[in-house]
């Protein structure tokens, strides 16, 4: 049996994208996002449809500028779709707000305030500081453990530790939704495997609905609890894979886990095809190595 | 908090310092051989012995002092207006498209005319010597601060809007912990630069305005430190020009030291980069 004859290769369409044994938690409808007008409009979006399970781990893979950045804006609130929607518990997405948090891929804390006033800021931001959320925010500061740090300023703390305050200042909003857009991507390899580790554990603790995006799929394998992989741009879901691996995750059980691997080689076939695409994309050559590719991929043995 | 002992141990660590002796050296070098080309005809300044010997009787003459005041007063003046209304400018600038538009050309078109240029329709304009100094000097600092603050608040990165938005904040508290602290950095920078034009142009600007009424007072030393070197080359005292310029250094490095203290402290997070 070829990887090429199992059912999850085949493109899905949006209907089979969709179809979710959750409940959806945040849902995307044939979203289309372009920039630019007339012949200089770019598509980065194009008939996108997913859905984010309520309580589940989702994970996003998908070629370099493929458009995931572009969709997270989108589910954030910060831009609006060009055509489609989004909703979130059945309500359309038009602003940002505390239901969907997101931490980027550099640091967003504010540089200005100490540890503590960064994780009060969003309690503060609403008028809402008071001795409730104080200790929501002590106990979020051990939780992260930070709690030596809280007087420091961002640029004093350390890569794993400004995301651990990042997640920190997020959770004291308890949004429905936390978004997260390659947050470990700038961390050593230890540090961030030790993030991973730290972020499924949280994960596991609260099972808040998370919408994960990376491009290191290994990652996606160990946290996921599905993943979504895309097309290179315009981006749409190329292909649902899902992860059954028991929880607690630890990274150990998961190197050396069959079904992980089998998943890893799927999920490896299909970004490679699509970034065979965004790499050979105005060149020739590499266009004809693309057709060689997917020709041997069509032939079943 | 300091102990005694600490303030000995520290400059103890400078003396000690290789550092410190090479200033020392160079500074040393350098006033032997002034002295040098001044003893034996090469240049026309006065040597440094004699600059010393002069500047040993000004520390005792009350006007000379009183040049010190004047300055700084109008140093002062200048560099507080144009805080005052360079900051808000520059804010009211970045935040807002219409004010910006509206506001910009004009500024633009003002800010290349030299604000020595200003110093005849600035003597017309305003009523006393006093204000039509400080005006000068206001325009000296007034553009370097709202450049600054424009750029500072511009360069705000746009995820910081986007995570307050999202965690709730208000327009007004964006304002006021993103936007003011954000662009702090740059104020401080725009501080700096400012109050050094602000020097440089009240200088000048007392050698061209003859001192205002306090030139009348004191004789040759009651107008300000800029007047106070003019007036010393009128009136032939070549090592009191001397003494004048070495003094508008040393108020300038004081001011913009003064300065830098108080950006360090008003920016506290920027203290380990």
């Amino acid at each position: 049996m070829t990887l090429a004859s199992t059912p999850q290769f085949a493109d899905v369409a949006a209907a089979a994208a969709t179809a979710e044994r959750g409940v959806a938690e945040i849902q995307a409808h044939n979203v289309g996002k372009s920039y630019g007008a007339g012949k200089f409009a770019k598509t980065v979006v194009h008939d996108c449809s997913f859905s984010v399970e309520r309580g589940k781990l989702t994970v996003m893979i998908g070629p370099s500028g493929c458009g995931k950045s572009t969709l997270i804006r989108l589910l954030a609130g910060f831009e609006r779709p060009t055509v489609g929607t989004i909703t979130i518990g059945g309500r359309p997405v038009t602003e940002p707000g505390r239901d969907r948090l997101v931490l980027f891929q550099e640091t967003a804390l504010f540089p200005w305030m100490t540890t503590y006033d960064n994780i009060m800021f969003g309690p503060r931001a609403r008028m809402e500081a008071g001795k409730e959320s104080r200790s929501k925010a002590e106990f979020l500061l051990d939780k992260v453990g930070l709690g030596a740090f809280r007087s420091r300023y961002p640029t004093q703390l350390s890569g794993g530790m400004q995301r651990r305050a990042e997640l920190a200042r997020a959770m004291i909003n308890e949004p429905k939704v936390m978004i997260l857009d390659e947050p470990f991507r700038g961390l050593d390899a230890m540090t961030k495997k030790l993030m991973q580790e730290y972020y499924a554990k949280l994960y596991e603790e609260t099972r808040r609905t998370s919408f994960f995006v990376t491009t290191d799929i290994d990652e996606a394998i160990f946290l996921a609890d599905r993943i979504l992989v895309m097309t290179n741009v315009p981006a749409r879901v190329r292909a649902v894979l899902e992860v059954n691996l028991p929880r607690p995750r630890r990274l150990e059980d998961v190197i050396e886990n069959d079904e992980a691997n089998f998943i890893k080689m799927q999920a490896l076939s299909l970004l490679h095809e699509e970034a065979m695409k965004s790499f050979a994309r105005g060149s020739k050559a590499a266009a004809d190595f693309i057709d060689a590719y997917s020709k041997r991929i069509r032939k079943p043995s | 908090m300091r102990e005694p002992g600490a303030l000995a141990a520290r400059t103890f660590r400078v003396i000690a310092n290789t550092k410190f002796w090479r200033g020392v050296v160079a500074t040393l070098v350098f006033i032997a051989f002034w002295e040098a080309a001044s003893r034996t005809g090469i240049s026309r300044i006065p040597a440094p012995s004699a600059v010393a010997v002069t500047f040993n009787d000004l520390m005792r003459d009350p006007s000379y002092w009183f040049s010190w005041y004047l300055s700084t007063r109008r140093v002062f003046a200048g560099f507080l207006a144009a805080m005052l209304l360079g900051i808000p400018l520059g804010l009211g600038m970045a935040v807002s498209r219409a004010f910006y538009g509206t506001v910009f050309p004009v500024f633009e078109v003002l800010r290349p005319i030299p604000p020595l240029a200003w110093v005849p329709a600035s003597i017309i304009f305003w009523p006393t010597q006093e204000t039509s100094i400080a005006f000068v000097t206001f325009l000296g600092a007034f553009y370097a601060v709202v450049i600054n603050v424009i750029g500072g608040a511009q360069a705000i990165d746009v995820r910081y809007y986007q995570a307050a938005r999202s965690m709730g904040s208000s327009s007004w508290d964006i304002f006021r912990r993103i936007i003011l602290p954000g662009t702090l950095p740059s104020i401080v920078v725009g501080a700096t630069v400012g109050i050094g034009i602000a020097w440089a142009v009240v200088v000048a600007a007392e050698m061209i305005s003859g001192g205002g009424s306090a030139g009348s007072m004191g004789g040759a030393k009651g107008g300000g430190l800029g007047f106070f070197i003019w007036n010393s080359y009128v009136g032939g005292s070549y090592t009191q020009i001397v003494v004048g310029m070495i003094s508008i250094g040393i108020a300038g490095y004081i001011s913009s030291a003064l300065l830098r203290k108080l950006g360090e402290l008003v920016t506290p997070w920027l203290r380990d980069q």
